[in-house]
């Protein structure tokens, strides 16, 4: 009996104290940090708090950052949807076998580095890379296209990067839908359109959510994609807060800017809890 | 007319995913330096790259971190598993709730977290703070997939073998483990490639006397990456592709 005790006790503790460690210590530590005031580096006594940080985020600069990073990550979480959803309803509609095999080959182009796959891009799109020689000899420029460096380059990145995020919700949502009902639509009188919007968007809406979730805020965040394809103008929030970290040395406004970014994590997160209410919450996972 | 336009539909999708990866592979073989046209092909990066010991070393560095972290986040997210899968204990919907938030949290905010954290803590940045970083970001990716398996399970086997007068651990190293043994493996190789891979949170947590691969990458991005990584990313590709397809038949051959 002593011995069930100590198991029980020991695969407990370990996880307890891993997670509190390691991630309620850290996220609790930035919450702090982003009401201390410039320049803080250390708890060394006495601290000065304050929510100056929280007052400069509404300065112009760092708010049109914030702004225009929505933007690029909202277009580009729109541009992941409309590609992923007919991606995603034509491979639920599938057999098994091909189903299985289809999200097999989803998954293997993440086991190289994504940092030597966004150079790839690089190497696509540049002025004299293989997307200008194709559309060149099609006809369809007749001048090089400037892409890299540029917004669009940065968005292409984007999407690329994070499509897959996309797919896997809304088919394990689609995977899931009951036929049937569109055959019941039908006999009611539906046409295609009408089955499309009435029955099938209303229905995996959670999956639509939780793609929207996945896909904005890494948007967002994910530094390297502009570093690398875009220039120095388009920045991302993910950028600024790399910044404040590691060139302007502002620790509590980089701590500010990831609580207003884990606040909007946390809006989502409740958008997605209400929409799933009654089907299975736990998809997201 | 349908099913031609569906196909083609799917086909341009995973051509606009694979491009990239035959682009990074083609030019590894590319008989040139610096050049983006075809050059014929050659084998000069391959035996080049085995006689840098400067890129041989980072990325045995970062081989030694992703094996390490898969390693540990494995046995400590099967532990947590069986805890959260077995027992009632106070806080255990919290730990449910920070699993959670790990997974949706952006790697952004978990970077810099942890920076605080070993700032506030003397951790110096180096092994162990990448180490501790790793197993913390794949630790939830193992629970999810175990506890997703053990659900799966009917409790009464636990029950019956308790009458039979098995002790926790008996059951957790008789029962649960060979139960759990494909998540197990799933788990593991998900966080290898998680961990191979991480850029966004290892770019805060890593100092300068231990590089990895991706850090390595992305400082000489804007110089230019040598044919020397193409042919090293091409060979960590499909190595990786070769662990999961044995995995895969592995495991198939067990069930």
């Amino acid at each position: 009996m002593k011995n069930n005790y100590l198991f029980k006790r020991f695969s407990i503790s370990m996880i307890v104290f891993w997670l509190i460690a390691f991630s309620l210590l850290p996220f609790l530590f930035t919450f702090l940090f982003s009401f201390l005031s410039e320049g803080t580096h250390d708890l060394s006594w006495p601290l000065h708090f304050t929510t100056h940080s929280y007052v400069q985020i509404f300065n112009p600069i760092y708010f049109r950052i914030f702004v225009r990073s929505f933007e690029l990550a909202f277009v580009a979480s729109i541009i992941c949807l409309v590609l992923g959803y007919p991606f995603s309803y034509i491979l639920a509609k599938m057999s098994e076998r091909m189903r299985t095999a289809l999200m097999f080959f989803l998954i293997i182009p993440f086991w190289t580095s994504s940092l030597i796959r966004i150079y790839a891009i690089i190497i696509i799109i540049r002025a004299k890379g293989l997307l200008n020689h194709l559309l060149l000899w099609l006809g369809i420029i007749h001048h090089p296209l400037q892409l890299l460096y540029t917004n669009t380059a940065v968005m292409i990145g984007l999407v690329y990067s994070l499509l897959p995020f996309m797919i896997l919700p809304l088919y394990a949502n689609l995977e899931k839908f009951d036929w049937r009902l569109l055959d019941a639509a039908r006999d009611l009188g539906a046409t295609g359109w009408q089955k499309l919007v009435k029955v099938v968007i209303p229905l995996t809406v959670p999956g639509i959510v939780a793609g929207m979730l996945l896909v904005l805020l890494p948007a967002m965040t994910m530094f390297y994609i502009p570093d690398i394809l875009g220039g120095s103008r388009s920045i991302l929030l993910g950028n600024l807060i790399k910044d404040q970290f590691v060139t302007a040395n502002n620790w509590p406004l980089g701590s500010t800017i990831s609580v207003v970014l884990t606040l909007l994590m946390g809006i989502l997160l409740i958008i997605y809890w209400k929409v799933s209410q009654g089907s299975d919450r736990r998809e997201l996972l | 007319m349908k099913n031609f336009l569906k196909t083609s539909y799917i086909a341009s999708i995973y051509i606009f995913l694979y491009l990239p990866v035959v682009v990074l592979i083609t030019y590894a073989f590319n008989n040139a330096r610096f050049s983006a046209e075809w050059h014929g092909m050659t084998l000069q990066w391959f035996t080049a790259l085995f006689q840098d010991t400067d890129l041989l070393m980072i990325t045995s560095h970062s081989l030694i971190i992703a094996v390490l972290s898969a390693t540990i986040a494995v046995i400590l997210g099967s532990l947590g598993s069986v805890a959260l899968f077995r027992y009632y204990f106070f806080g255990k919907q919290f730990i449910h709730g920070l699993l959670f938030v790990l997974i949706v949290v952006p790697d952004l905010v978990f970077g810099i977290s942890l920076l605080i954290l070993y700032s506030l803590a003397k951790i110096h940045l180096g092994f162990w703070s990448l180490l501790l970083a790793h197993v913390t970001f794949c630790l939830p990716f193992v629970v999810v997939t175990v506890l997703g398996r053990l659900s799966g399970t009917d409790k009464k086997i636990i029950e019956a073998a308790r009458d039979l007068g098995a002790t926790d651990s008996t059951i957790f190293f008789k029962i649960i483990l060979p139960l759990m043994l494909p998540a197990l493996v799933a788990g593991w190789l998900l966080s290898f490639t998680l961990s191979m891979d991480d850029v966004i949170i290892s770019f805060f947590v890593s100092g300068p006397n231990f590089q990895i691969l991706p850090l390595y990458i992305f400082s000489q991005v804007h110089v230019g990456i040598t044919p020397e990584i193409n042919a090293l990313c091409t060979l960590v590709f499909l190595l990786t592709v070769t662990f999961v397809y044995l995995a895969h038949f592995l495991l198939r051959k067990r069930a």
